[in-house]
């Protein structure tokens, strides 16, 4: 069956329909990942998007349901060069196909993707529908895509019920903004419990289970939508238990400190992003999702100070609170997909967390 | 981390001559990294002895030192220049070996000198066997298991522990010489005898079998200050048990999840952070195909063939880098060049599909075995790009140019299922096809990897291209457009499509054009699109945009390449290619390069103004002429490959510059060259003109025996012969025409004398000849085998001045604008032309080198309209100059089991060293220096040879005796030289009792075969037997009196010389020759 993708600015591409058959809006973005379309698919960040993949031979090895970031699909649809006809790898559960129906991921492959992200690069990030209605008329749907948003992603992502994970010696609060799982695994890993809250729960009630540290997760859409969170990381960082951030959570933490974020072109998608350690000068290669960004130039030094920058353009990748035990990250230590380099900072979280412990056992 | 400003002057170290395991690729490297140490204002000394190498050139580096690349020579060299640094990692196997003695015996230390790029304790602990062993388990990295052993003995044992089959690595080699898999005790005896005797420090591993298992590799990067990055991962198709530069391979890894993706990604990083590496390396992984099992295999701390083809797969200079950060960069200070935005740290991401395969030179030696093993056979590879893998596959195979153009070239539907299935537990070069076709006879996907262990993803792509060829077959004649776009968008050839619908190509081509389906361009700029690119680095896809704009602001050449190295077409080309392309963009040309081989400095994304990284068929050739709508195309610099595309080129409109067509035909074209030379009054061997073998033996009987026989239109000589009787003309003729010939076959009388060459630059009046080469074999072993000296040195005046005559109204008469290269036969004062070839030759760059007169910049000037006068030359033959150069072929016979090594008429020489010095006798030492014969260690010899020869054997024979060797001769040689006086001592045939000449040579106390074959092919199967024990077992092996008699003089030379040889800087000369 034909599917259409249809752009903010006009373009059509013509394609075959893969996936669940319905018909979508949505901001249309690229991940440059040559491995890891699972982690992609299931990445909640992804909530209220349609993701491009660059890489044209996606689906080679199948699906492995073990590997996913969530429970399901959080992304709107699914746009491809080439889906795998045939699977092949020693894991794998179903074809990716068989995912996209069991998941009802609407999607379109068989266009030419590098014009497509082009395009995004020139233009910038647009909006466009998925559709295999054949008879669409241009003009009528360009003010729909114009007019949508993503709108509050991070409530329809994030858990409903707190719930708690592992058993271990350090207690850590993770604030779910649309973790990703691997994130959870990070830290049960290294001996910790993970208690796992709502985006929504006050601070007050979070602090209140005497958690040893708190990480504050990652997310998909604008980070200044969340209004009332903010207010509730305000409070976190008030208190002085030790802090960790990751994408959304990083760019919460700046904006409830004080700084600011904006959107950007086209942002980072994928798992080949350079980051450096300002304090070492050490430069990392990191999984990256995200289209919001802190600005740099607005980070009050007394505050927060830039602790990793992006080597490509600049931007800010991570920042350390002055007289905090606060450290926040726009890239993913967790990488799930992408490279393992930065994991370290969970064990440096770790640190922290046992630095205080100990300080106060001391005490 | 800045610049180290105590690095000023640095040596670089080649690779030296071209052979299997070590080719094109460390030129590519050598010549990225001397351009990027000079944009960095260092000094620059380059010493390789291989002279038809762009690194080699005057202008790539300060210093150029052609001599032999021994320890004592860099010794001398370093002495001599005083270096600060020493940068070994761009050399191969054979440039890090050299860093690695002269680290180890204190010389560098002890003149201040440094290594950059690595250290030697890296180079130790990557590897020394034991060393990397203890590494890998330091930093918690598995390796199969395995032990290091140094007798046999000890091998068998820890065999018997960890059970057959085994690997066996010597340690110190390139492209895995001596290594092998055994499956008993009788072949682990053998490979482990051969294994230590090769390995430079006698150890060999011996580990278990890990074959079968997909075979994983990652080029990492780290700098100084421990950054470190992944470049590209690469996946072969041949599981482990197929060397890699032998396996078909792809990139980026196709069959692996995140989850293995990153495992091993961050394995090759932890290994790269404990080797401690400083600049580019390649890591190599066994991955299990049912668990996350993995060992590491190998790792490479330089560059190498594998980083050359990860370089042009993404775009990411790694020579470039590695030598910056040998310099104290970091990668986030080296700026990524093809997208002038980012920096060096990153990794880069492809949206396309890389394949390469492996041109293995089974079409050269017939004889051979084609099973292909942990032993490197090939002699270099194509690579395409495309965005699917089935695209990217049918690319590769027709780039081949061996007979190959999709998955039905290799016809085996007539074995039965049972046979096929029998004949696929063969691992050998035709293993895609014999895939392939089981799937056609609907063999099923666990059958075939059971057999294979080529992972399913793989069979089924190819599955897809099997149903592609069925679907045409099917609807033939009445193919409809779907069809038709999707057999383009898989990248089926139109005259493959043709072939399966029974319609013309050409049909095919029009209802391609009726309906818009036309290849479009991609670039190739390391991010995916992410970044706009600077560089314009293009691949064809059908389907979706094209990216590739024609530009219109200058003239515009297209410069057509010469596609994979094979014996008889390598390297030369290219040096030939990119010069061409120089000259051509100094004068103003935009400049177009259209290769596939991705080991040389052609298919570097900034020599040409644009590069389309593509197979050099007509049809692809065409759709890039459609696009870029060129000025002219130059056919002439890159060798057959491009001089076979001349007539189609003409055909789409394109004017040849230089030569035109209808001369290069004359040449080729019996008849009308016979008519020129008749013109001209220019003597040649009678011969004739046939097809058919009747023809030929009526020809052959009327010249008499004996006579050459030859095909018209090839390179390298490739299938032609001396035939010596009826039934030899039937057997070459038999071979020959195992493929349709489409020009006639040559037969000439053959005549023996002394072989003489010219490269010369005409521009339609005048003739400008740099100098005469001369052959020191005598007529019958091919120009390209034989040692060759300039200048000319034992003809006479008249002999020289007759070539140069008979050359200028030879290139006159053809209308020769460009180069043109004669082959000519002195036999007395006689003068005969063999060939002559309108286009650039081999020899082209040694020429260039050794007269200081840069052929290739004038002959693309004379295309251009220049005059030779206006050029500042004085037309004719230049005077000679008062040093002696000699060129020297290198053979990779040790390399290709089976293959007959006597020197004949078909060229067998993967490459070539120069040796260059003011007297003869010096620079023949020299010359056998740098190809590896090292002698005398233990002063003993073996002579056989035919009747005919006999009488020289006695003079050379003498002369070693003199030197003080031990003379052993099979029967009638003994005979022959006893009776002359010469000590010689009989020993038996192999059939007969021992001690036979086998014992003595595998006794490993021997230093030279000579053993000449008897006239035309030796049939018997001792002289075969003798010559391959000798090459496999390391004895140096002389099939020619010539070349013995070479040898021998210059043994001669260096007992009255000692060891100090004298140095000559090849970039004065080039200065000079301006």
């Amino acid at each position: 069956m034909k599917a259409f993708l249809i752009l903010e600015d006009g373009t059509v591409f013509e394609g075959t329909h893969i996936g669940a058959e319905k018909e979508i809006i949505s901001e249309i973005v690229f991940n440059t990942s040559m491995a890891g379309y699972l982690e992609v698919l299931t990445d909640p960040s992804y909530a209220g998007q349609a993701v491009c993949m660059t890489y044209p031979l996606i689906g080679n090895y199948g699906v492995c349901l073990q590997d996913m970031e969530s429970s399901h699909p959080c992304l709107d649809g699914f746009i491809v060069r080439e889906l795998s006809r045939m699977p092949s790898n020693f894991r794998s559960d179903m074809s990716i196909q068989e995912f996209l129906d069991k998941y009802e991921v609407p999607g379109i492959a068989g266009i030419d993707t590098r014009a497509l992200v082009k395009l995004l690069r020139e233009k910038g990030t647009m909006n466009g529908m998925i559709t295999t209605r054949e008879d669409f008329v241009v003009e009528e749907i360009l003010p729909k895509l114009r007019a949508y948003t993503p709108g509050k992603v991070v409530e329809k992502v994030c858990t409903r019920e707190k719930y708690t994970v592992g058993e271990g010696r350090r207690k850590v609060a993770l604030v779910d903004f649309g973790t990703k799982s691997n994130i959870i695994s990070c830290l049960v890993n290294r001996d910790c419990t993970v208690t796992v809250y709502p985006a929504p729960t006050a601070a007050a009630e979070i602090l209140a289970d005497g958690p040893d540290g708190i990480m504050l997760s990652n997310g998909p859409g604008d980070p200044k939508e969340c209004v009332s969170v903010i207010e509730e990381v305000k409070k976190l960082y008030q208190s002085d238990v030790p802090i960790f951030a990751i994408c959304l959570g990083h760019q919460l933490m700046a904006l409830a400190t004080g700084a600011d974020t904006f959107k950007m072109k086209y942002g980072h998608r994928g798992g080949n992003h350079p980051v450096k350690d300002l304090a070492t000068g050490q430069v990392y290669i990191s999984s990256q999702n995200h289209g919001y960004v802190v600005d740099m130039e607005k980070l009050d030094e007394t505050v927060a100070k830039p602790a990793f920058v992006n080597v490509n353009d600049g931007t800010c990748e991570g920042v350390s609170y002055t007289g905090k035990n606060i450290f926040t990250v726009q890239f993913h230590p967790e990488a799930c997909s992408g490279p393992l380099d930065s994991g370290f900072l969970f064990d440096r979280f770790m640190e922290m967390i046992d630095e205080k412990k100990g300080g106060m056992e001391h005490a | 981390m800045p610049r180290n400003p105590e690095i000023k002057k640095v040596l670089v170290i080649g690779s030296g001559p071209i052979v299997i395991g070590q080719a094109a690729e460390f030129d590519y490297a050598g010549t990225q990294a001397c351009r990027s140490l000079k944009e960095e204002g260092m000094e620059v000394v380059l010493v390789n002895s291989n002279p038809a190498t762009i690194m080699t050139d005057g202008d790539i580096a300060d210093r150029v030192y052609i001599e032999p690349l021994t320890v004592k020579v860099l010794e001398q060299i370093i002495e001599k220049e005083k270096p600060d640094s020493v940068l070994p990692t761009l050399g191969g196997q054979a440039g890090l070996n050299l860093g690695m003695e002269l680290e180890e015996s204190g010389f560098l230390a002890a003149h201040n000198v440094r290594l950059i790029g690595t250290t030697a304790q890296t180079i130790k602990k990557a590897e020394d066997r034991l060393e990397f062993k203890k590494t890998m388990e330091k930093c918690g990295e598995p390796c199969a298991p395995s032990l290091v052993v140094e007798n046999i003995q000890d091998g068998v044992d820890f065999a018997a522990k960890i059970g057959y089959p085994v690997v066996l690595r010597p340690a110190y080699t390139l492209g895995g010489s001596g290594g092998g898999i055994a499956h008993n005790q009788v072949q682990l005896e053998e490979i482990l005898e051969n294994g230590l005797r090769l390995s430079r420090v006698g150890q060999v591993l011996v580990e278990r079998c890990i074959a079968g298992w997909k075979e994983i590799e990652y080029e990492a990067m780290r700098d100084s200050a421990g950054n470190c990055i992944t470049i590209c991962s690469m996946e072969n198709i041949d599981p482990v048990g197929v060397h890699t530069g032998d396996s078909i391979v792809v990139a980026p890894s196709q069959t692996l999840g995140d989850k293995e993706y990153q495992m091993l990604r961050s394995a090759a990083l932890n290994i790269v952070n404990e080797l401690e590496i400083t600049g580019g390396c390649n890591v190599q992984f066994a991955l299990h195909p049912d668990s996350f099992e993995y060992c590491v295999i190998e790792v490479n701390p330089r560059v190498s063939r594998s980083s050359a083809l990860a370089s042009k797969a993404t775009g990411y200079p790694i020579a470039k880098v590695a030598s910056k950060i040998a310099l104290g960069y970091t990668l986030d200070e080296i700026k990524n060049a093809i997208t002038g935005k980012t920096y060096a740290s990153f990794e880069p991401a492809i949206d396309y599909c890389v394949v390469k395969i492996p041109r293995l030179p089974f079409d050269k030696f017939l004889t051979a075995k084609r099973t292909l093993t942990t032993q490197m056979k090939a002699t270099g590879e194509v690579m395409s790009i495309c965005n699917s893998f089935e695209g990217a596959l049918m690319k590769a195979l027709r780039s081949l140019e061996q007979h190959v153009d999709c998955l039905r070239s290799y016809d085996f539907s007539a074995l039965s299922k049972e046979d096929l299935l029998e004949r696929m537990k063969k691992v050998d070069d035709q293993r895609i096809f014999l895939i392939a076709e089981a799937v056609r006879k609907g063999i099923d996907y666990d059958t075939i990897y059971d057999i294979t262990m080529v992972d399913k993803w793989f069979i089924d792509k190819i599955a897809i291209l099997t149903e592609m060829e069925e679907k045409l077959e099917q609807e033939g004649a009445a193919l409809s457009v779907e069809t038709l776009r999707e057999a383009k968008r898989l990248e089926f050839p139109d005259n493959v499509i043709g072939r399966l619908t029974g319609l013309s190509g050409q049909a095919v081509k029009q209802m391609r054009d009726a309906n818009g389906i036309t290849a479009s361009y991609k670039m190739v700029d390391t991010c995916a699109a992410e970044f706009e690119a600077q560089t314009p680095y293009y691949y064809s896809v059908y389907g979706g945009e094209n990216e590739a704009v024609e530009t219109k602001d200058r003239k515009k050449v297209l410069v057509l390449g010469s596609g994979p190295i094979r014996i008889g077409q390598g390297i030369e080309f290219d040096y030939c290619s990119v010069h061409a392309t120089w000259a051509f963009s100094r004068a103003g040309y935009e400049t177009i390069i259209v290769n596939n081989n991705p080991e040389t400095v052609s298919t570097d994304f900034d020599i040409a103004d644009k590069l389309y990284f593509e197979p050099l068929t007509p049809e692809d050739v065409e759709n890039i002429v459609r696009l870029e709508k060129p000025d002219g195309a130059v056919v002439q610099f890159g060798g057959q490959t491009a001089i076979k595309l001349t007539e189609d080129l003409m055909k789409m409109g394109v004017p040849i510059l230089g030569t035109k067509a209808e001369d290069v035909d004359a040449a080729e074209d019996r008849e009308l060259f016979d008519r020129i030379l008749q013109e001209t009054e220019i003597p040649r061997a009678a011969g004739g003109t046939v097809f058919t073998a009747e023809e030929a033996r009526e020809v052959a009987n009327r010249l008499g025996y004996p006579v050459l026989v030859r095909p018209s239109y090839v390179l390298g000589g490739q299938g032609m012969q001396i035939a010596i009787s009826d039934a030899e003309i039937e057997e070459f003729m038999a071979v020959i025409n195992r493929y349709s010939q489409e020009h006639p076959i040559l037969v000439d009388k053959y005549l023996q004398g002394k072989e003489l060459e010219v490269d010369a630059v005409c521009d339609g009046t005048d003739i400008l000849i740099p100098g005469i080469m001369e052959h020191i074999e005598r007529t019958g072993v091919h120009s390209g085998d034989s040692i060759s000296v300039y200048p000319a040195f034992t003809v006479s005046e008249k002999v020289k001045e007759t070539i140069a005559e008979y050359s200028r109204r030879l290139a006159k008469a053809l209308h020769v604008i460009g180069l043109i290269n004669i082959q000519f036969i002195a036999v007395g004062d006689e003068v005969y032309v063999i060939e002559v070839n309108p286009r650039s030759s081999r020899t082209v760059p040694y020429i260039s080198k050794v007269t200081g007169i840069p052929i290739v910049d004038l002959a693309t000037e004379v295309i251009l309209g220049k005059r030779i006068r206006d050029l500042g030359y004085e037309p004719g033959l230049q005077k000679a100059a008062d040093y002696v150069a000699i060129k020297m072929p290198v053979f990779s016979f040790e390399k290709i089991r089976g293959a007959e090594i006597s020197l004949g008429p078909e060229m067998k020489s993967t490459g070539e060293c120069l040796g260059i010095a003011q007297t003869f006798d010096e620079a023949l030492y020299k010359a056998f220096l740098g190809a590896g014969v090292d002698l005398p260690k233990y002063k003993q010899m073996i002579i056989t040879v035919k009747d005919a020869d006999k009488g020289e054997a006695i003079e050379i024979g003498r002369r070693f005796e003199k030197l003080g060797y031990i003379i052993y001769a099979t029967r009638s040689t003994a005979a022959a030289l006893n009776e002359a006086g010469v000590k010689a001592r009989k020993v038996n045939k192999i059939s007969q009792e021992s001690p036979t000449v086998m014992d003595l040579i595998l006794g490993h106390k021997i230093d030279l075969v000579i053993d000449t074959p008897t006239q035309g092919r030796d049939k018997s199967r001792d002289g075969f037997l003798i010559r391959r024990n000798a090459i496999e077992t390391g004895v140096n092996c002389i099939t020619a009196m010539d070349t013995a008699r070479a040898l021998v003089t210059s043994l001669e030379n260096k007992e009255r010389q000692g060891n100090k040889l004298t140095l000559v800087d090849i970039a004065t000369i080039a200065r000079r020759g301006k």
